[in-house]
């Protein structure tokens, strides 16, 4: 497969080494970076379970914002609207997440292609602006803010760690599925459906249960956005979010398991530095992404795994002679 | 009959009427979209881009002609102009090498141009709201089923079906037309027969792209123009398109009906979910027809 492999080569060091620096990081770093790794670990959570979709279900998730939305919301209403426990919340996010995910797959998945997408995107873009619009309970456009989180999570070091275990528990997951039988059908199935189902798997079947993990996921990632954010406005449910987690899919590279980490990781340096010195920001993100398509349509990640695969089949040629 | 049974009926006529010249504004753009997706196959995220250019430029070209009647016309005129150039040098430099890329790397990529379109009319135009006065011609209203409709709104009705029909003639009556056609059924055999087809697809995407500058220029004098008219425009159209039947002209005309039919009713009745509506109604069709309400192209 075009996955990398994590149990070879020098990938175990590389990850020590990043791993043990991000446990280090809020020592030697100023607070302001240490919230930007926040963003970007729950960014990446989030760009991680739409791979798993599209990349490797091959499916056209077009408006996947909406279950990191509807796991925002989820939160934040039982924060503020509720006397119930905030585990609860932390919780329910991510189960609302799955279970519109699967309403909402259970529709989509009869159709293909262009179509699947279309559909979710009116069904996603229905349930957006019923939120945009719901003053009395969501804020309107307006959001939730200055959300009171559970004092576990207050204190931006304290939310730091919580959200980097979150993220090592959801990459070892996904990791996992990646390798079990489901994640080698769902690649099977985006390779080519119509012989899967002839030999007897259930595409429908394996589809939903993709998107279901997938959203599941993405409420997880919504869960953490109010931790890192500590509100909820409607943008997060806007299609446009939806196709900017695609792109962080994109610049990373689809097949690969660690490229929307790195996607996320560019888009939000690019949102926040870039930003800084112009409001343009956008401009050299459309730039960027146009010589991406033109040029490197696998991802940075992409390009690098064909790298090392041509260098290694290069030394077993060597070897052989 | 009561006087608020009357009330009643002249406020359902009233926001029909109103509903139906949104929807024409609405049916232009999408007829654009449509076009170029049933011939290119592209989904054009920039078109949503190029309406906002179209309304930024007729605003430009009212404002450059004094402000009169008659720099409302040329401005209907030469936007659409305008924006067919801006799309002629996109498609020659960009779109042409892309048409065999699958249709997420192509959505990705009119996404990316979306995002420097929009940049760039930030970089011209700023981010102020501008607003266009209609020519003295249009301008105030008559009393149509006993209350007011604004004069511009009727014009838009009528210039409906007028781009409709000239569209139709256009696809089924001259050769370019045909050929265009013939290209989105079958691209491999137009070109075995001696047709460039590149500068068919070139011309299609213009034509395209024209129809989203004029929508612009048309909307101009009824809302306030602005950034982030693309946003709200290309999702409405691009769903507009879907219900329609992908490529299908007259779908794009049923398509615009019914949205913008179910948002002036829901003006009327639940003023403050009105934009839930057409959605609400684009899902029960997707759901019950989900290759939309007329022949799909493709």
């Amino acid at each position: 497969m075009r996955a990398i492999d994590f149990q070879k080569g020098r990938t175990p060091i590389f990850n020590s080494i990043l791993l043990a620096f991000l446990i280090l990081a809020p020592a030697v770093l100023p607070a302001f970076y240490i919230y930007i790794f926040s963003v970007i670990f729950v960014t990446a959570i989030l760009a991680m379970s739409l791979n798993l979709v599209v990349g490797h279900g091959g499916l056209y998730q077009f408006h996947h914002g909406v279950f990191y939305g509807i796991g925002a919301y989820t939160l934040a209403l039982i924060l503020t609207k509720t006397d119930l426990p905030p585990w609860v919340g932390f919780i329910a996010g991510p189960v609302c997440a799955a279970l519109a995910g699967w309403l909402i797959g259970l529709f989509c998945v009869r159709l293909s292609r262009l179509y699947f997408g279309m559909l979710q995107i009116s069904l996603g873009s229905l349930i957006w602006a019923v939120t945009f619009r719901w003053y009395a309970l969501t804020g309107g456009d307006d959001g939730i803010h200055g959300i009171e989180l559970p004092g576990i999570l207050s204190g931006i070091t304290r939310s730091y760690y919580v959200i980097l275990i979150v993220l090592s528990v959801c990459l070892i997951a996904l990791y996992r599925i990646y390798k079990s039988p489901f994640g080698i059908t769902l690649r099977a199935i985006r390779d080519n459906p119509e012989r899967c189902a002839a030999v007897g798997i259930n595409v429908r079947r394996h589809q939903l249960l993709a998107i279901v993990i997938a959203t599941f996921f993405a409420g997880v990632a919504g869960v953490f956005f109010v931790v890192v954010e500590r509100s909820v406005f409607p943008d997060l449910m806007f299609w446009v979010l939806s196709l900017e987690i695609m792109i962080m899919c994109l610049l990373g590279g689809w097949f690969t398991f660690s490229g929307p980490i790195l996607g996320a990781a560019i888009m939000v340096s690019l949102r926040t530095f870039a930003g800084v010195y112009t409001e343009y920001w956008t401009l050299i993100l459309g730039v960027i992404l146009i010589l991406l398509i033109f040029f490197l349509p696998e991802g940075v990640m992409g390009f690098i795994a064909l790298k090392l695969k041509r260098r290694e089949l290069l030394l077993e040629a060597k070897k052989d002679i | 009959m009561e006087a608020s049974q009357v009330a009643f009926l002249s406020a359902i006529g009233n926001h029909f009427l109103v509903g139906i010249s949104r929807a024409m504004i609405l049916f232009v753009v999408s007829a654009g979209l449509s076009f170029i997706l049933g011939v290119l196959r592209v989904p054009n995220l920039a078109h949503g881009s190029l309406y906002m250019i179209g309304a930024f430029v007729a605003h430009g070209l009212t404002t450059f002609f004094g402000g009169g009647s008659i720099g409302f016309w040329f401005a209907l005129l030469l936007s659409p102009l305008v924006v067919a150039l801006i799309s002629l040098v996109a498609e020659r430099a960009l779109f042409c090498h892309l048409y065999e890329r699958e249709h997420l790397m192509l959505l990705l990529f009119t996404f990316a141009l979306m995002l420097i379109l929009g940049d760039l009319v930030k970089i011209f135009w700023g981010a102020d709201y501008r607003s266009v006065t209609a020519p003295k011609l249009l301008q105030g209203s008559v009393t149509v089923f006993s209350s007011p409709i604004p004069k511009y709104n009727l014009f838009l009705l009528g210039m409906g079906p007028v781009i409709a029909v000239a569209l139709y003639l256009f696809s089924n009556k001259t050769r370019i037309g045909k050929i265009a056609r013939a290209a989105a059924a079958d691209r491999e055999m137009v070109s075995a027969i001696g047709i460039n087809v590149s500068w068919v697809f070139a011309f299609a995407f213009i034509l395209g792209c024209s129809l989203a500058g004029l929508g612009g220029a048309l909307v101009s004098p009824t809302v306030s123009v602005t950034l982030g008219m693309d946003h709200d425009i290309i999702i409405e159209t691009f769903l507009i398109v879907t219900i329609g039947g992908l490529g299908n002209m007259w779908g794009a005309m049923v398509g615009s009906l019914i949205f913008g039919l179910t948002q002036s009713f829901g003006v009327l009745f639940l003023p403050q979910f009105a934009i839930v509506f057409p959605y609400i109604a684009v899902v029960i069709v997707l759901i019950w027809k989900p290759r939309g309400m007329l022949k799909a192209v493709w």
